[in-house]
């Protein structure tokens, strides 16, 4: 079930354009990574999703319907540019923003002291946000973006400014609201938390659409028959064993065992590679290679830009 | 609608609970009358200090009409030779020389000082002397010297205007001129003041970064519009502000100082006045003054006040916030703000000209044209002004002040989300152009 709908988006600025015929499909109830280089044209994407801006051609589809500026209010939205008012005080604040969003003081009040209790924060509820660190008000930032409790929830880059003992809470929470059955559009530069996060991902290079689909099926997609194998012995000897067959592309030491990246050719099989190895040592163990995402990524951009 | 509601009360609340705006708010009231304390004091002081000026009188017929007044006190040489008599201003500790030559008529007087004299003691004497030479020439034609005592040259011009029933009603020029002046500076001001605050608002919120958060949860309009009516309200609480404290601070004064009559008074006698006349003058002086505040159009005037008030601050407010849009912080507001900021102060050199003509064709076009018309026209309407020039002015104002936020708000709803760019103006035309 497609939860948010993209179609033939294009969007031209006055200098360049920022997307060009780019649809996607967003599932619902999963976490969705929307990945590129700078200047890609995610945040033109993501403002269009979020109502402010209008594409030139194309639409979008929310639940099912042509996206319009009441779905804003089911949206939460973490721009990667954030900020709060300095002056005022943290409180009144998450009171404002929340209201914006449509809710009602009273029912505001109610689970923003939830998630103040929640973070450990209540003491911060009458201080002016100049007084608070970066990172306490990335803090007040998120807690402002989910607590209208929107079905589609859009991170950019929600992990700068915090220290790895928060990224993990913050972690937490947002595979809590994925539990909870919110749609998550997560965009960031930091493929590891992508790898740990994502169910889905999209890649935009040069404003179109390079690649989406199921992380685990692009992986599949893009592994390049490239094995590990770990054995005891002579390193010399099998090396110059290589025939045509196979290509060594690395090796290392890794707990007394020597480690041999080695790429299959012409159609070898892992079996036929164990076989020839056999005379040369002895053989610990062996395992395919999954190109990370971070390796997907290098290579789809590097390959599109040349 | 209840989002603008929302922006309004915090964009209102944030600055009324501003310590600047509470201390400005009180301060400058108390400034004013400070200030208005000072220059009077300073003026008590100067008439207190008399000036002698020794008189050597070759001709010798002056000695009776040259009297002393307050700050001027005559005293007189023995006809001595003028090189003795400039030694004897150091030496007499003397603040002038006046020398009358033999015959006045083909020869000039001096005042010889050692500091520029000051015009007021210039003209008292110049009025003695013209004086005597008027009485001496009058009485050798043969004029009784009765009749010329008679001859009152004091002159009062009451202004009396006539309405189209015929009714005769006390005018004032001055009335008019001080209310249409005052007015007209109220909202120069206030759009200048007010204006910058919203531009100032639009660049703090895109500093902060603060932007982006609120355009997802409400149109850019929505948040211009809410900043811009928020100012205004601030606007107006810190105005009626000042008229209340105004108000208290005019009856304390009054209390502190005793009544004004005594002044009046005070005036009169000084002016060397009968004393059966004072008391008509006193009459006349008081009518002369209440009167015709009286009967100015007032319902008009503040009408128009408020009109003009709101109209001019919308319309250069969201010209403010455009270019609050367009910057990223406040230095870069210079090559932008000088459009704006020229019609602004061009409008009150303006209301000076009008001041001396208010139906003069500079008067008329710069209070139909809008971007000058709320000042300008403020000026004039103590006046009079015709019913269509004020309802063609106010109907162009409304006009054009849709057109400057539908504009301002295109530019700010582009502008407001791109960072670290500088502009010019040929990029401000395609946005406008831009379909956004």
């Amino acid at each position: 079930m497609s939860f948010l709908e993209i179609k033939n988006i294009s969007k031209n600025f006055v200098n360049h354009q920022a997307l060009n015929d780019v649809s996607l499909s967003v599932p619902e109830g999963k976490i969705f990574g929307l990945l590129g280089p700078n200047g890609a044209g995610k945040t033109t994407l993501i403002r269009i999703i979020n109502h402010i801006t209008v594409p030139d051609s194309g639409e979008v589809w929310f639940e099912g319907k042509k996206l319009d500026a009441e779905h804003v209010l089911q949206i939460g939205y973490l721009p990667e540019e954030r900020g709060l008012y300095k002056k005022m005080k943290t409180g009144e604040q998450a009171l404002y923003f929340a209201q914006l969003k449509g809710m009602k003081r009273s029912e505001a009040m109610e689970k923003l002291k939830y998630w103040f209790q929640k973070f450990e924060i209540e003491s911060w509820w009458n201080k002016k946000v100049e007084e608070l660190s970066k990172g306490m008000q990335q803090k007040v930032q998120f807690i402002v973006t989910i607590l209208h409790e929107p079905k589609l929830l859009i991170f950019d880059e929600p992990f700068s400014g915090f220290d790895p003992i928060n990224v993990n809470i913050l972690k937490e929470e947002i595979l809590n609201l994925k539990k909870n059955g919110s749609t998550i559009i997560f965009s960031t530069h930091n493929m590891a938390s992508v790898e740990e996060l994502c169910d889905n991902i999209a890649l935009i290079n040069n404003s179109k659409k390079v690649l989406d689909g199921d992380v685990n099926d692009i992986k599949q997609q893009f592994k390049q028959n490239v094995y590990d194998l770990h054995f005891k012995g002579s390193f010399d000897k099998f090396s110059a064993s290589v025939t045509a067959d196979y290509k060594i592309e690395s090796v290392r030491q890794e707990n007394g065992n020597t480690v041999c990246r080695v790429k299959l050719l012409n159609g070898t099989t892992t079996n036929q590679l164990l076989s020839g190895m056999l005379q040369y040592g002895e053989i610990v163990g062996m395992n395919e290679v999954i190109p990370s995402i971070n390796d997907i990524f290098i290579q789809v951009v590097e390959g599109e830009n040349n | 609608m209840n989002k603008i509601a929302l922006i309004i009360q915090r964009e209102y609340l944030a600055r009324v609970r501003n310590k600047t705006f509470i201390i400005l708010t009180l301060l400058a009231p108390l400034l004013m009358v400070g200030f208005i304390a000072v220059i009077v004091y300073l003026s008590t002081l100067k008439s207190d200090k008399t000036q002698s000026i020794l008189v050597n009188d070759h001709s010798g017929i002056f000695k009776e009409s040259l009297t002393d007044s307050k700050t001027v006190k005559f005293s007189f040489t023995e006809n001595v030779d003028d090189e003795i008599a400039k030694k004897l201003i150091t030496e007499g500790n003397y603040y002038a020389l006046l020398i009358i030559p033999d015959t006045i008529s083909d020869k000039r007087l001096e005042l010889i000082s050692e500091n520029q004299v000051n015009i007021s003691t210039k003209l008292y004497i110049s009025k003695l002397i013209e004086k005597k030479l008027r009485y001496d020439k009058l009485q050798s034609m043969g004029v009784d010297p009765k009749v010329i005592d008679k001859v009152n040259p004091e002159v009062h011009i009451r202004t009396i205007k006539i309405n189209k029933e015929g009714k005769e009603e006390i005018s004032s020029a001055e009335a008019a001129l001080g209310i249409g002046y005052v007015s007209s500076f109220l909202i120069y001001m206030f759009i200048f003041i007010y204006g910058a605050m919203v531009m100032r608002g639009v660049i703090e919120e895109k500093t902060n970064r603060v932007v982006e958060i609120i355009i997802s949860s409400v149109k850019p309009f929505q948040l211009m519009m809410g900043k811009i009516i928020g100012v205004a309200l601030v606007a107006f609480t810190q105005l009626a502000l000042w008229i209340i404290f105004g108000v208290i601070i005019m009856f304390a004064a009054q209390s502190f100082m005793g009544d004004t009559g005594s002044v009046q008074e005070q005036v009169l006698q000084s002016q060397n006045m009968a004393p059966e006349m004072q008391e008509v003058m006193n009459n006349t002086a008081f009518n002369d003054i209440v009167a015709p505040i009286m009967n100015l159009p007032v319902f008009s005037i503040l009408f128009s006040f408020v009109f003009y008030f709101i109209g001019g601050y919308l319309l250069y407010a969201s010209l403010f916030a455009a270019i609050g849009g367009a910057v990223d912080n406040e230095t870069d507001t210079q090559q932008f703000m000088l459009p704006i900021t020229m019609p602004l102060i061009l409008s009150l050199i303006v209301a000076q000209t009008v001041m001396q003509n208010p139906e003069g064709p500079a008067a008329f076009w710069f209070s139909i044209v809008p971007l000058t018309s709320p000042v300008v026209m403020m000026m004039r309407i103590p006046y009079g002004v015709p019913a269509w020039e004020l309802i063609l002015s106010m109907a162009l104002l409304v006009l054009t002040f849709i057109g400057t936020t539908w504009l301002a708000a295109k530019i700010y709803r582009i502008g407001i989300l791109i960072y670290g760019k500088k502009f010019s103006y040929k990029d401000l035309w395609m946005w406008l152009r831009f379909k956004g």
